[in-house]
């Protein structure tokens, strides 16, 4: 198969960027949209050229490295795909396809297709998690929890952190990413007792690190490779009020200060 | 050069009691004075992670690195099936002692007891530890953990996440760590990659760094250095690893003086999507959890190209389940992959290579209902039918073995302490619980318990010892460090040929499959001891990295990557050679039993091998650390009943 | 005190303003749409109606009420606006699949226009300088002629094509905002997001359309014809 690419070239965070042209010939329809970058790189590194930079690693949709807007879309046309397991038979022999980096202010390019997602650490810091000492934890078993609840918990801790969500929103609002953590803690009994901290902590984080407003248009669902489910970003918005107008924790935690850019 | 004693200093006492005793003997550092302690972490994964948060919780001040944008990336993330604890929830016989003879016998008795005992006494606490972290566990109706059966094992002690449960286990540590970077008593270097290790006086002091971003070199000091790096499979270019995944920071640390320990015990997985294409990148892992209730089979003739649903009953050879009646498809992850290469060797595999063998799962739908299999493996079917453009819920999964896990690694004390004083090797990095061969379910299990439980314990009792200095940078070893960094760095980027390091790197793997993979010879081996030196000046001859060393280059990290792997090849394919008997993954063809079964040699080969560096092109040294099993019998390891 | 300050300081504090406001503003409007339809029922219901409404005591309050309604919901949408174009610096070179979430993306435009709409509507039937007057303003029984000004007003078809695009408009940006709203209260559960599903737009369309028939039908000459 034979492919007409434009891609984004930016040598550095603080340079000038700009879309390139290459043609890739003779690929077969069983590559992945990454090995077909990979054939292209070593013809670049064959005339000496750099390879494009794109972030990659586990190249089997878990490690939420791969991030490129294809064709306008996130990880690319297909459904709950990360680009690595996004394979070169969905498309159409000759087709021109425009790649892209993610694109929010949240995250800065790097290089070529690479951002800076650590705005995304950073909302984790602020709470996504229970804080058990190692050594602290009783005996397994001794709390019970509903198999329904875990397999929801489950579905919103799938979240690979790749920031599609982030890139798909018109806005560039990290709510989805920050809603499947908060949702996966809120339904679990385990997360009970910090669940107002959490939610608090993990909002005005993602505010103050330059991510927008969700305005309801749930595009990020649409590009999310996990498919974390809409109802979790209505649920954050329950328990981030709930916790606004009746916690103790909204008038005494500090309030985090604006991400450095 | 001095050789270690190799005293692995294990407690005294009976064996279920010395770690017990050991943590009621080691020195302890008082709360105030840990944080006067600055702990060096490189590494993310479970056992970096866990590591880093649980010193950092007991008051410890942290620098954890990593080469990723963030440790959520790290390659543990990937670990399907699940995690085993010896709870014995399911009430079939399971206990500790169970889970260490299994282990014991799964590695092929190339472990040490003492270790692995303490691997199954402290698997409950990671349980307990990582449900109370929220991690949703699969639960079954009543509330409580849902468990499978794994390879190698005749119970049920396997909990698992979906098919994530590495994903699942690595967000609980990589939410332990984010909480300690919160408190500030971790500082994270994301995107920094160890490039050397820094020993000063025989002690590791501290280790260079170059920031990915913009190449800059920077010089770490810490009281104590834990390595956490993983494993080295992508040596063969096609594993299961994640790209990034390499051996530089073990392989570094080698040079500096730490000894490395069976280095050519690799696993070889023996369920993974078949290769088709010459320029695939990697091989996906199906999780050994479809063995469950996936039923393994080829045609009973070679050279049968029927499609497999014309292929009746009678001549379909379910040659797991005909070999190794007792475990069936269930067998170790050696002995099938070896059993898998031997019916492609006779023609007799199958798909578009013959390199493949069918996994089937149609007796298993018809047997519980699609619903239960989907629950069960939805994702994966999902994730193979994504692949491969094939529907399994159609036609059987076809699946061929891949480079998997490395048992070798750095050579570590009862305490995880390398020949290095002060440098600590944790998980995948070290060498220590899984002897020739790893048990399904079991890396993630001796990550986490390095990580959570036994470092935190064992690196106060060095500490307590070496009472907190100045931390310097500016001392000779640093300094000289660096300049090896830095003039190798400059090394690669004056090459200026135009070959792609990747070339090398498929190279390598081509070569090191072929001879130092399933199953190895004596003249194979020493083919490969020949090549090497070839390909690695041809490297050092002709790549390109298309730009600095001063820039977000990823071509130079790579570069780095696969010449310190083709210096390594070296020591692992002398391993090979050195170890005449077959264990475990390890199997040579001039040592096997008559019906082609692995052949142990007991009386001159129980023991660890481990490697020291002789200089740049010098040989290493080769040392051995005898095991001794007081409390299992050694017996030939049968599957078969 | 300090609580609502933090609250409302927040993306979601923010949104629950402009979801409050635009919740009793909705309110508003369905009685506003039921009370116009009184013009079915004749220019002495409708005069009635409206002269009841003048003379109300609280009408200056509820006006107020009103204004602060408009002025949150307005103002709070342009601070997320403007702060969402400034979190998505660069836009892509191409954007796949709009569809559906057209109204979604709509929602400032719709929202201007509006706006701009609204100071038409009360030049026009409050303070009364734009459009076609009528003699005499008040009725037989001393009350405005609401009924004729509405009647004189939409006959211009100018006038009635204003008012029904802008009830188109009114119409998307209600799609969108009743969905959203309960978005955005937190409100999305399998067993009844259906039903927010086609109520929403149900509700969307009844208002819209409400408001709309009454131009239309001064056009056709149901209202006002006869007379």
């Amino acid at each position: 198969m034979n492919f007409t690419l434009h891609i984004w070239r930016q040598p550095g965070r603080n340079e000038t960027g700009a879309f390139e042209t290459h043609a890739v010939t003779g690929i077969s329809p069983d590559l992945s949209f990454l090995e077909m970058l990979d054939v292209l790189n070593e013809e670049l590194v064959g005339r000496g050229e750099a390879p494009i930079a794109f972030d990659h690693d586990c190249r089997e949709g878990i490690c939420g490295s791969c991030a490129m807007v294809i064709n306008g879309d996130p990880h690319g046309p297909l459904p709950g795909t990360t680009t690595c397991q996004l394979y070169m038979r969905h498309f159409d022999d000759g087709a021109e396809i425009t790649v892209e980096p993610w694109r929010a202010r949240a995250f800065p390019v790097l290089r070529d297709l690479i951002v800076d997602r650590g705005a995304l650490d950073a909302i984790v810091q602020a709470g996504g998690y229970v804080s058990v000492n190692s050594g602290a934890a009783p005996d397994a078993h001794t709390v019970t929890v509903a198999k329904q609840a875990a397999d929801a918990a489950f579905e919103a801790a799938a979240c690979i952190g790749c920031g599609a969500c982030v890139a798909a929103c018109p806005n560039g609002s990290a709510m989805l990413f920050t809603a499947a953590k908060v949702v996966q803690y809120a339904l679990l009994p385990q997360g009970a007792p910090e669940r107002s901290r959490r939610v608090i902590g993990m909002v005005e984080t993602m505010d103050a690190a330059g991510f927008g407003n969700c305005s309801n248009h749930y595009a990020c669902v649409e590009a999310c490779p996990k498919e974390i489910p809409l109802y979790t970003i209505a649920r954050l918005n329950r328990e981030f009020l709930g916790a606004a107008l009746g916690s103790r924790e909204f008038i005494e935690l500090e309030r985090p200060h604006a991400h450095e850019e | 050069m001095q050789v270690p004693a190799f005293d692995a200093r294990i407690p005294d006492g009976p064996l279920a009691a010395k770690w017990q005793r050991h943590r009621a003997e080691v020195r302890l550092v008082s709360p105030t004075n840990k944080r006067r302690y600055r702990v060096i972490v490189v590494g993310s994964g479970l056992a970096g992670a866990a590591a880093a948060a649980s010193l950092a919780e007991l008051g410890y001040r942290v620098d954890c690195f990593t080469f990723h944008d963030s440790p959520r990336r790290a390659h543990s993330v990937a670990a399907q099936g699940g995690i085993n604890a010896a709870k014995n929830y399911r009430n079939d016989g399971d206990s500790v002692e169970r889970l260490f003879r299994d282990t014991i016998k799964g590695g092929d008795y190339r472990s040490r007891e003492a270790n692995v005992y303490r691997l199954a006494e402290v698997s409950n606490q990671i349980i307990d530890h990582c449900v109370a972290q929220g991690i949703p566990f699969a639960r079954d109706y009543a509330g409580y953990l849902d468990n499978r059966s794994f390879g190698g094992a005749q119970v049920s002690r396997t909990f698992y996440a979906r098919g994530q449960t590495g994903q699942q286990l690595l967000l609980g540590a990589y939410g332990a760590l984010s909480r300690q970077v919160q408190a500030g008593q971790v500082r994270l270097h994301t995107r920094s990659e160890m490039l050397d290790l820094v020993v000063d006086d025989g002690v590791a002091r501290g280790i260079i760094t170059r920031r990915l971003t913009d190449g800059q070199i920077d010089r770490h000091a810490a009281d104590a250095v834990v390595l956490a790096t993983g494993g080295y499979s992508n040596i063969y270019y096609l594993s299961t690893n994640a790209l990034a995944s390499n051996v530089t920071a073990t392989y570094r640390a080698y040079r500096r003086g730490a000894w490395f320990a069976n280095p050519s015990f690799t696993q070889i997985h023996p369920t993974c999507i078949p290769a088709v294409e010459n320029h695939q990148s990697k091989l996906t892992l199906m999780s050994e959890s479809l063995r469950n209730d996936g039923r393994i089979w080829v045609p009973q003739a070679s050279g049968d190209e029927r499609p497999p649903g014309e292929i009746p009953e009678a001549e379909r050879d379910y040659y797991l389940e005909r070999l190794y009646p007792a475990f069936g498809n269930l067998s170790p992850r050696d002995i099938s992959s070896r059993a898998a290469k031997a019916v492609c060797d006779e023609g007799r595999g199958v798909g578009p290579t013959g390199q493949g063998v069918y996994l089937d799962f149609s007796e298993a739908i018809a047997r519980l209902g699609r619903r239960v299999i989907r629950d069960r493996y939805g994702n994966l079917f999902a994730m193979y039918q994504r692949i491969t453009g094939e529907d399994p819920w159609r036609l059987p999964m076809r699946i061929y073995p891949a480079a998997h896990y490395t048992m070798g690694g750095l050579w570590v004390d009862y305490d995880l302490m390398t020949t290095v004083p002060g440098l600590f090797a944790i998980g995948e990095a070290n060498f220590s619980d899984h002897g020739a061969n790893r048990l399904g379910a079991s890396a993630l299990m001796q990550g986490l318990a390095d990580g959570y439980f036994i470092l935190p314990q064992t690196l106060g009792h060095y500490l307590a010892g070496h009472p907190p200095g100045e931390l310097r940078t500016d001392g000779g070893a640093f300094v000289d460090a660096e300049a090896d960094v830095e003039r190798r760095l400059a090394r690669l980027v004056a090459i200026g040929g135009r070959t792609p390091v990747e070339t090398f790197h498929r190279r390598l793997g081509e070569l090191l499959s072929e001879a130092c993979g399933m199953s190895r010879s004596r003249a194979g081996l020493e083919q490969a001891l020949a090549e090497i030196p070839a390909l690695r000046e041809q490297f050092w001859n002709d790549i390109c990295v298309c730009g600095g060393s001063d820039e977000f280059n990823v071509v130079i990290e790579k570069a780095g990557r696969v010449a310190d792997y083709l210096e390594f090849a070296d020591v692992m394919v002398r391993d090979a050679l050195a170890r005449e008997e077959s264990c475990g993954a390890h199997f040579r063809t001039e040592h096997q039993t008559a019906d082609g079964e692995a052949r142990r040699n007991d009386a001159a080969f129980a023991h660890v091998a481990t490697w020291g560096f002789g200089g740049d092109g010098e040989p290493p040294q080769r040392a051995t650390e005898p095991l001794s099993f007081a409390h299992v019998q050694l017996a030939e390891r049968d599957y078969r009943q | 005190m300090n609580r609502m300050l933090r609250l409302f300081r927040t993306s979601i504090g923010s949104k629950l303003l402009v979801a409050a406001t635009g919740a009793a503003l909705i309110g508003f409007l369905f009685v506003h749409a039921a009370g116009n339809l009184l013009v079915l029922k004749g220019a002495d219901a409708l005069n009635g109606y409206a002269d009841w409404l003048q003379g109300h005591p609280l009408l200056w309050g509820f006006r107020a009420g009103l204004l602060l309604l408009f002025a949150v919901h307005i103002g709070v949408s342009i601070r997320l606006a403007h702060e969402n174009r400034a979190a998505r610096p660069h836009r892509y070179r191409r954007i796949a699949r709009l569809g559906s979430r057209l109204p979604g993306r709509l929602m400032p435009v719709s929202g201007g226009l509006l706006l701009a709409f609204l100071v038409f509507h009360l030049l026009h039937l409050t303070v009364r300088t734009v459009g076609p007057m009528v003699e005499p303003l008040h009725d037989g029984s001393g009350r405005v002629d609401v009924y004729g000004l509405l009647v004189a007003g939409f006959s211009e078809p100018w006038i009635a094509a204003v008012y029904v695009a802008a009830m188109v408009l009114l119409g998307l940006h209600l799609v969108h905002a009743i969905e959203a709203l309960f978005q955005t209260l937190g409100f999305n559960h399998d067993s009844y997001q259906p039903l927010i599903r086609v109520l929403g737009p149900a509700l969307a369309l009844l208002i819209a359309g409400g408001f709309a028939s009454i131009p239309l039908l001064v056009l056709v000459g149901v209202i006002g014809g006869g007379s």
